[in-house]
């Protein structure tokens, strides 16, 4: 039965662990915060940042950061939502 | 279904699309209920942003792991919370 | 519509670090978020430490009642000693023994016991833990340095769903007289999660 990417248990990569750690950026305790603060309002809950992080095209999934991740998710639940609107961050971002 | 502890159980062997919490390499598996937990909203609902009720029971189940890996020689045991709906009993 | 990322990239992080602020700014804006539930909850973030655990584990392991309170349900006694890990996700300690050795990894993603550990190692979310935590148990702790008898048994338990787990790791030998807050200081993160044993005593 074909597995989704985010489905790791005995996916069978031998590559070592990597135990390099790192103090989380700035950007990413707000990244976690946003999350928090966005299911304490009741916009977004748990299940659908996993769901949509388990929609990452699978090569981006595997490539991308732990919060990279989350922001990609909020992303798409929050238009999904129509909270965001198509271009808008985009466009905060340019300015 | 409800079960109890010692209960023996298989894990659905089913595809799923979408958003759910029952781990491939534990599917079709068979193993013994360890722990009753609580219930919860179901996820895989509540991720495409319904209720999530009616909650569901998860139950904590012990799986050998030399059976979950065979023919790899793998030892010890590998527990997981499952949902309710994802199990069935085991003859 | 249009969802394009091209432009986050693993490398780069400053473009990333803007998104999510462009992100936030915009959310407040909306009326969506307020800066103090935001505020708050990085305050909640950046205060969740191991200290809380590690002090869960010196409790049990001097105060056997105490242990089996934590046992049976671990936010109640989280909150005798003033923790309180919230009542969601559920914590469930389980304890190792001379014959049975647990370690915690979430092969579906990253669920972790953050409330009483605070946020949890790269490792821990790495594609290649999540892998082989339950195919290869013995080899990933061999990597992490430990390495276990043939007697002990080795328990993986994977965080799939609503409920995190915490272990109670053995309490070192030669630690009899040490109080609490020096058994405490023995307990680290990794050996709460289960890939390694607590510090030995000075």
């Amino acid at each position: 039965m074909k597995r989704a990417v985010h489905d790791r248990g005995g996916w069978g990569d031998e590559t070592p662990i990597d135990r390099t750690e790192h103090e989380l950026a700035d950007w990413e305790v707000l990244m976690d915060a946003i999350v928090g603060a966005l299911s304490a309002r009741g916009v977004m809950n748990v299940d659908q940042l996993r769901r949509g992080i388990e929609s990452m095209p699978p090569k981006e999934y595997e490539h991308t950061s732990y919060y990279e991740r989350w922001l990609y998710s909020v992303e798409l639940i929050l238009s999904e939502k129509g909270v965001l609107l198509p271009g808008e961050l985009d466009a905060r971002v340019a300015t | 279904m409800t079960f109890r502890v010692g209960d023996q159980v298989r894990v659905s062997y089913r595809s799923h699309d979408g958003h759910h919490r029952t781990p491939g390499y534990l599917k079709g598996m068979r193993g013994t209920v360890l722990r009753v937990h609580a219930t919860f909203t179901d996820p895989e609902t509540r991720a495409y942003g319904e209720s999530g009720l009616p909650e569901r029971r998860l139950y904590l189940v012990d799986f050998a792991a030399r059976e979950v890996w065979y023919p790899n020689a793998v030892d010890g045991r590998i527990f997981a919370d499952v949902f309710e709906h994802w199990l069935e009993e085991a003859s | 519509m249009s969802h394009d990322h091209d432009h986050i990239t693993h490398a780069d992080e400053p473009t990333v670090a803007g998104r999510v602020g462009a992100l936030a700014e915009l959310l407040v804006e909306k009326g969506v978020l307020d800066q103090e539930t935001i505020r708050a909850r990085i305050d909640w973030l950046v205060s969740r430490t191991p200290a809380d655990g590690a002090r869960l584990v010196a409790r049990a392991w001097l105060d056997d009642a105490f242990r089996q309170r934590l046992l049976d349900d671990a936010r109640s006694a989280a909150l005798e000693v003033g923790i309180d890990p919230g009542p969601s996700p559920v914590v469930v300690a389980l304890e190792n023994t001379e014959t049975a050795h647990h370690v915690v990894v979430c092969t579906l993603c990253s669920c972790y016991p953050r409330s009483l550990l605070g946020p949890p190692p790269d490792w821990y979310k790495s594609l290649a833990y999540r892998d082989r935590a339950v195919s290869d148990p013995r080899g990933v702790l061999a990597e992490f340095g430990l390495t276990l008898g043939d007697d002990v048994e080795v328990r993986v338990v994977d965080s799939t769903a609503d409920v995190r787990y915490l272990v109670v790791p053995q309490r070192p030998p030669g630690t009899d007289g040490l109080d609490e807050e020096a058994l405490a200081a023995l307990v680290t993160r990794d050996s709460m999660i289960g890939v390694a044993r607590p510090l030995a005593p000075a």
